[in-house]
């Protein structure tokens, strides 16, 4: 198990390695210069400012300073808010991005489960039919449509909820809502036919034969089965939450990340755009590591077989 | 000796959308205490059923009990609520089920699920449930039982899952135990093994066991009764010696004549039964087996047959040990064959 993990680590390090790589080339493949402005500095001006940045020297170098830096979690100074670092730019809005993706995938897993086993449950009666109509919903419309027709509904007609912001606890329903609807949606419909196959499996009858009663056999013998594809999910459901406050962001005026992700491509701000991929990458690489690792603890078949080195 | 279940006209159903399965019509048996019977017949002739019935394993929908009793110990579990029910599953009667690989929980210990009815039947603590299974364990004759326990069923053997499947089943000193296919997925020594267990433990635990099978050679070597099952209907019963010796219904002739005895040359041919077992949506209104009988009669495919009478523990349900049959009937045939 340990050298299993060890191994996913290295793994880990390679990709973000590549990552890093194709980044900064991409990058600077992109036609255009971040000093380059409408009003262009004096040549002098825009010599010093090069040199401040490293951007005279060749790109190797650049990428090879890049790489010493990172490795110092130095993520640079931004271009465009001068002087800024990157660091403090990411750490600031970052824990507006962070607190709704929390928040947000903690519904996504209460809600989603409580709906699909409602579902499973009932299956094929009343409830089922419409926890899986909800769940269609949920799938089918896309956020951008979610989002402002809530703050029309809930907000602007009955004033039920504040339209924008992310202050108060209530500011947290609508885009909580709108960044969950598709992640509650998939993992209702997950838990939903993954629970009905475990229910009519065979240590299900043992369970029923030894004499438990049904609350026993759903909560502990068929819910540890039914979960393992969700835990599978919560990596994705981590990169699903990150993508997607970005618009969310947008519609709700949170200042989270989500803005310098894409503003920082459009004004060339080098050192941002590495900043923000880094980090999103590594965000990500690690929710799926964590998601690996809650799969072990709860699958023991995962345990030995990754242990022996099978699998 | 006592009976301990009697199951009466015992009929169900169930709904599917073709219409009705009558998956079993009308069954009668008995199993007394401490005895061991065999309820044996081809895919589809309800041994299971039968036993998920006197379980209530069966779902209901689709299921349908429609008819008949079942009495335990003097209680008919058909009246029981699924409460009481429940006080009865894994507690007076346990079960063991055909396939091992499967019928384990693959995320729960083998000490956990083998204490997990201790603690609701006999309300032992845990320490004391563990124990127990250890002793459990050790019963079944699985070496180093205080580590097995912390394991999961992956770190087990086919065989192995279907002792600790006993165990599971007798941790409670259940009365009945119902084996439904205990061996059918496990490979031939295994199969020996687990049948000598079985037998063991009944001697010492003197618990009645109900072996459904379709392997013959397993149940002569088991079991003191034999129920014949054919189209959801008992067709014959006796005892061993009666039914191997001196079997009445064609289908259990049949049967014995499509076992491989030790004494029979290679190149002789087994003889199968021809044809297959009728739809259960709609039921022949004769005999069930009138189609594949070599001996049938006009009367066969009209009327069902009644039971016969033909020692005071062998009983069969066809037309020709009726009394009311004519002498020899069908008897040309066989000469002739």
């Amino acid at each position: 198990m340990v050298g299993y993990l060890a191994k996913k680590f290295v793994f880990m390090f390679v990709s973000l390695f590549l990552l890093v790589t194709t980044t900064f080339a991409l990058m600077n493949a992109v036609p255009g210069s971040p000093l380059q402005s409408e009003k262009a500095p004096s040549a002098a001006v825009q010599k010093n400012l090069e040199a401040y940045y490293g951007l005279d020297k060749p790109i190797t170098t650049q990428y090879f300073m890049y790489l010493k830096k990172l490795a110092h979690f130095d993520l640079g100074v931004s271009m465009k808010k001068r002087f800024v670092s990157v660091n403090k730019m990411i750490s600031q809005s970052f824990k507006y991005s962070l607190r709704l993706g929390l928040v947000s995938i903690v519904t996504s897993v209460l809600a989603g489960c409580a709906l699909g086993i409602i579902a499973a449950l009932y299956h094929r009666k009343f409830l089922d039919n419409l926890a899986m109509i909800l769940a269609v919903i949920g799938l089918a419309i896309p956020s951008m449509v979610l989002g402002p027709l809530l703050q029309y509904l809930l907000s602007v007609k009955i004033s039920l909820l504040p339209v924008t912001g992310l202050k108060e606890p209530l500011d947290y329903i609508l885009p909580t809502l709108t960044l969950s609807s598709v992640s509650i949606a998939f993992i209702a419909r997950l838990i939903r036919s993954t629970l009905i196959e475990v229910l009519s499996s065979d240590f299900i009858k043992t369970a029923k034969a030894k004499g438990l009663s049904g609350h026993i056999i759903v909560w502990k013998h068929a819910m540890r089965n039914s979960i393992l594809p969700v835990i599978t999910y919560l990596g994705f459901l981590a990169a699903n939450v990150i993508t997607g406050s970005i618009i969310i962001e947008q519609i709700f005026a949170i200042p989270g990340m989500g803005k310098f992700f894409v503003s920082c491509i459009t004004d060339r701000d080098y050192p941002l755009i590495m900043g923000t991929t880094v980090f999103y990458a590594v965000l990500l690489i690690a929710s799926r590591f964590i998601a690996d690792i809650i799969y072990a603890l709860v699958d023991p078949r995962m345990r030995t077989s990754v242990g022996r080195g099978g699998k | 000796m006592r009976p301990i279940l009697e199951v009466k006209d015992l009929s169900v159903s169930f709904d599917v959308f073709g219409g009705e399965v009558q998956a079993i019509r009308g069954v009668n048996f008995t199993v007394n205490e401490g005895e061991a019977v065999a309820i044996v017949g081809e895919s589809g002739s309800g041994k299971s059923v039968t036993a998920q019935t006197v379980m209530r394993l069966i779902a209901t929908p689709p299921g349908r009990i429609k008819n008949g009793s079942i009495m335990f110990n003097g209680r008919d579990l058909l009246s029981l609520s699924e409460k009481e029910m429940r006080k009865v599953r894994g507690n007076e009667i346990g079960m063991i089920f055909q396939d091992p690989m499967t019928s384990l929980n693959p995320t729960m210990t083998i000490g956990s699920q083998i204490t997990e009815g201790l603690v609701k039947h006999q309300k032992l603590s845990h320490s004391a449930a563990k124990t127990r299974a250890i002793e459990l364990l050790k019963m079944v004759g699985i070496p180093n039982p205080e580590v097995r326990l912390k394991q999961y069923p992956h770190n087990f053997s086919g065989g192995m899952r279907q002792r600790v499947m006993i165990a599971i089943a007798l941790a409670c000193n259940p009365a009945l135990l119902i084996a439904d296919e205990p061996t059918t997925a496990l490979d031939v020594t295994i199969q020996a093994q687990i049948m000598e267990l079985m037998k063991d433990l009944q001697k010492q635990m003197n618990t009645s066991i109900i072996l459904i099978t379709h392997d013959l050679g397993v149940v002569a070597d088991v079991c003191d009764r034999v129920i014949v099952m054919y189209a959801g209907q008992v067709v014959e019963t006796g005892t061993i010696k009666e039914i191997f010796r001196n079997p009445q219904h064609p289908y259990t002739k049949g049967l014995l004549k499509s076992l491989p005895r030790l004494n029979q040359s290679k190149d002789e041919p087994l003889i199968p039964i021809h044809g297959t077992p009728p739809d259960l949506i709609k039921p022949p209104q004769g005999c069930g087996f009138c189609s594949r009988c070599e001996d049938a009669m006009r009367i066969c495919a009209t009327e069902a047959p009644e039971v016969t009478t033909i020692s005071e523990t062998q009983m069969v349900r066809c037309w020709l040990q009726d009394p009311r049959a004519a002498k020899g009937a069908g008897m040309g045939k066989e000469e002739s064959a």
